[in-house]
């Protein structure tokens, strides 16, 4: 049994027609219920829920005080490699793109690590391009090696695996898994990336099951919202986490939402995400799935994720660089993408507690 | 009874509050110092996955006054020997022999697991420890870790984490009055007459964070809790009147044979 069979069940069906066709009524009701249903969450994404935004507010802000409490959980990503065999449409490590290309050496890893736990972080996520041909399943192995004497928990966000591949990372020390499906609209997706391993649409939609049935403690999903229209894929990515919630009860199930940023190439997305779209977004995930993280990462703004934080996100990134070596190397140009918030650890902790938020540098070790 | 003669003992120790406290979901850990006092708790949980003994920014463990009762949990484990490790490491970091046990696997409901519940229990109590085990209030579960050697079982009034009270009484009422060890109602109790309800009920204690860590005002609402749960102490204690389904009128139409009788 996998997602496939679901994801199949409403890929034919015009979901934006759907979740374009509740009213309001519809909308009071889902909020008056304690459980929900995908149909529920369909509601709640629907224009007419947009009337309803305080109150969905509200109902996200008491769940997530008393599921998570007062907190969010601190975390940054590290590039480890910009190499890259895909030919992604929207990322700026795509294969034809002229930058420059790099691989950090345990050394440089152990320094960049040495960097970052001095600000106290102790959750890292380990980035790569899709290369493994150089940023190879020993190489990630022997970087784990290092990152465990820095931090309790690493996660990582590099190509997609299978459960096998999965599982020998785990026992290196990686305990997180983030994959972005990017867009659930599988023509779409063939189009966004043409060539490269990539290009597998059902490999990778299968690669988050992979990595639950493998054993890793949390694994996140999403959207790149921009891509398609943010309803139809968010009520697939729902819809995912919920089937893996289901089948995967002992994996802590997330989901990040990336807003596509400017990066170093020329694709322009073709749908629009509002602030407003993105709190709409945040408010249904949080009362559809109380116990799902939710993640947000430096692409935002400062000011927005200072108005969203107590609305259901759990996590946010902090102190962000998207370049290969970028927290040790000040010389180096090759972003993935640029960043917005870009205030230290330092400054995102100082806010937090003045918004009394408790920053959370550790939620878990192996033991 | 007066409550000044009614000493709590558990795990050794004897305790003059029956309320624990937790240390997760507040907006700072600058104010758990103050919910000690205000509670008057002696015993706090601390989740070990959460505390950074090497850490360079604040640490839970700093707030946590030295005359509080440590009770580590194993949150997070998934699994007997996950438990295991977690306790293990507690008690070689100096937070002494009390575990409260948490095994969690499946992260939609965070419904404890019984059976690795009760592993994990054995293993300790063998060890040395003084085992707590959170458990859904099963009966047989509960009677398992008698057996295993634990000195007081904590099942939970509701899910953790939902406020939603003693949804689980009746469950409860069956380990008052079947198990012969302290019973300490923990997780779900979302305001002091929940709790209040548990103890009259005759719980021995309670153990409540989300509900005083989320409130509005914690120090206040961990005072709440405290006074409700010594009100429900006293009136388990003094004995509750009995119901009826009648009202008792003051000149009954029946005074008439017992009036000179003969």
């Amino acid at each position: 049994m996998s997602f496939f069979s679901v994801y199949e069940q409403y890929c034919h069906v015009n979901v934006e027609q759907i979740i374009d066709g509740f009213n309001q009524q519809s909308v009071a009701r889902c909020l008056d219920k304690s459980r929900l249903s995908i149909d529920d969450f369909s509601a709640l994404i629907s224009p007419s829920a947009v009337n309803f935004l305080e109150q969905m507010a509200q109902k996200a802000f008491d769940i997530k005080r008393r599921y998570f409490g007062n907190t969010i959980q601190l975390f940054t990503p590290m590039y480890l490699s910009n190499y890259c065999n895909n030919r992604c449409l929207y990322c700026g490590f795509n294969h034809d793109n002229i930058i420059e290309r790099n691989q950090m050496s345990l050394d440089e890893v152990e320094n960049e690590s040495k960097a970052i736990s001095s600000s106290g972080l102790k959750h890292i996520l380990i980035l790569t391009g899709d290369a493994p041909d150089k940023a190879s399943i020993p190489y990630l192995k022997s970087c784990c090696d290092i990152l465990k004497k820095y931090f309790r928990s690493i996660s990582i966000e590099i190509f997609a695996l299978d459960t096998k591949g999965y599982a020998e990372l785990i026992h290196s020390g990686v305990d997180g898994l983030t994959l972005y499906q990017e867009t659930y609209n599988k023509s779409l997706y063939q189009k966004l990336h043409p060539t490269g391993p990539k290009k597998n649409f059902l490999f990778r939609l299968a690669a988050p099951q992979c990595g639950a049935e493998a054993g890793m403690r949390n694994v996140t999903i999403g959207p790149l919202l921009g891509l398609d229209s943010w309803r139809k894929d968010i009520f697939f990515t729902a819809l995912h986490a919920k089937w893996l919630e289901s089948h995967y009860p002992e994996t802590d199930i997330c989901i990040a939402l990336p807003r596509m940023r400017p990066y170093n190439g020329s694709f322009q997305p073709e749908h629009t995400v509002t602030d407003r779209d993105m709190v709409q977004m945040i408010t249904a995930i949080r009362i559809f799935l109380p116990r799902c993280g939710i993640t947000i990462s430096t692409r935002e703004s400062e000011s927005f994720r200072n108005n969203i934080m107590t609305l259901g996100v759990t996590k946010m990134s902090a102190g962000s660089k998207t370049s290969v070596g970028g927290h040790t190397r000040i010389d180096i140009q090759n972003n993935q993408f640029e960043i917005s918030d870009t205030r230290s650890v330092e400054q995102m902790v100082h806010y937090l507690e003045k918004m009394q938020i408790q920053p959370v540098f550790k939620d878990w070790e192996p033991f | 009874m007066k409550p000044n003669n009614d000493p709590f003992e558990v795990g050794g120790k004897t305790l003059s509050s029956r309320l624990f406290i937790g240390t997760g979901k507040y907006s700072s850990d600058r104010m758990i110092p103050e919910v000690c006092k205000s509670t008057g708790s002696n015993v706090i949980t601390v989740a070990l996955r959460r505390v950074d003994f090497n850490a360079i920014t604040d640490n839970v463990m700093q707030h946590i006054p030295s005359h509080m009762q440590l009770m580590p949990n194993t949150s997070g484990a998934r699994d007997a020997h996950e438990a295991v490790r977690i306790a293990r490491l507690a008690r070689a970091t100096g937070c002494g022999n009390w575990i409260k046990i948490e095994v969690i696997t499946d992260n939609k409901y965070l419904l404890p697991d019984g059976y690795q519940t009760a592993k994990a229990t054995e293993i300790l109590t063998n060890d040395g420890f003084a085992v707590f085990p959170y458990i859904n209030p099963d009966l047989y579960v509960a009677r398992d870790l008698v057996n295993a050697g634990a000195v007081a079982i904590m099942p939970l009034g509701a899910p953790i984490g939902t406020n939603r009270g003693l949804r689980t009484e009746e469950m409860i009422h069956i380990l008052i009055e079947d198990i012969d060890l302290p019973i300490i109602v923990d997780a779900g109790l979302g305001k002091p007459s929940h709790a209040c309800q548990a103890m009259e009920a005759g719980a021995d204690a309670c153990l409540v964070n989300t509900a005083i860590a989320t409130s509005e005002n914690p120090v206040l609402m961990g005072k709440a809790f405290a006074d409700a749960i010594q009100a429900g102490r006293n009136s388990f204690l003094a004995g509750k009147a009995p119901t009826s389904q009648w009202a008792a009128a003051s000149s009954p139409l029946t005074g008439f044979l017992r009036e000179g009788s003969s």
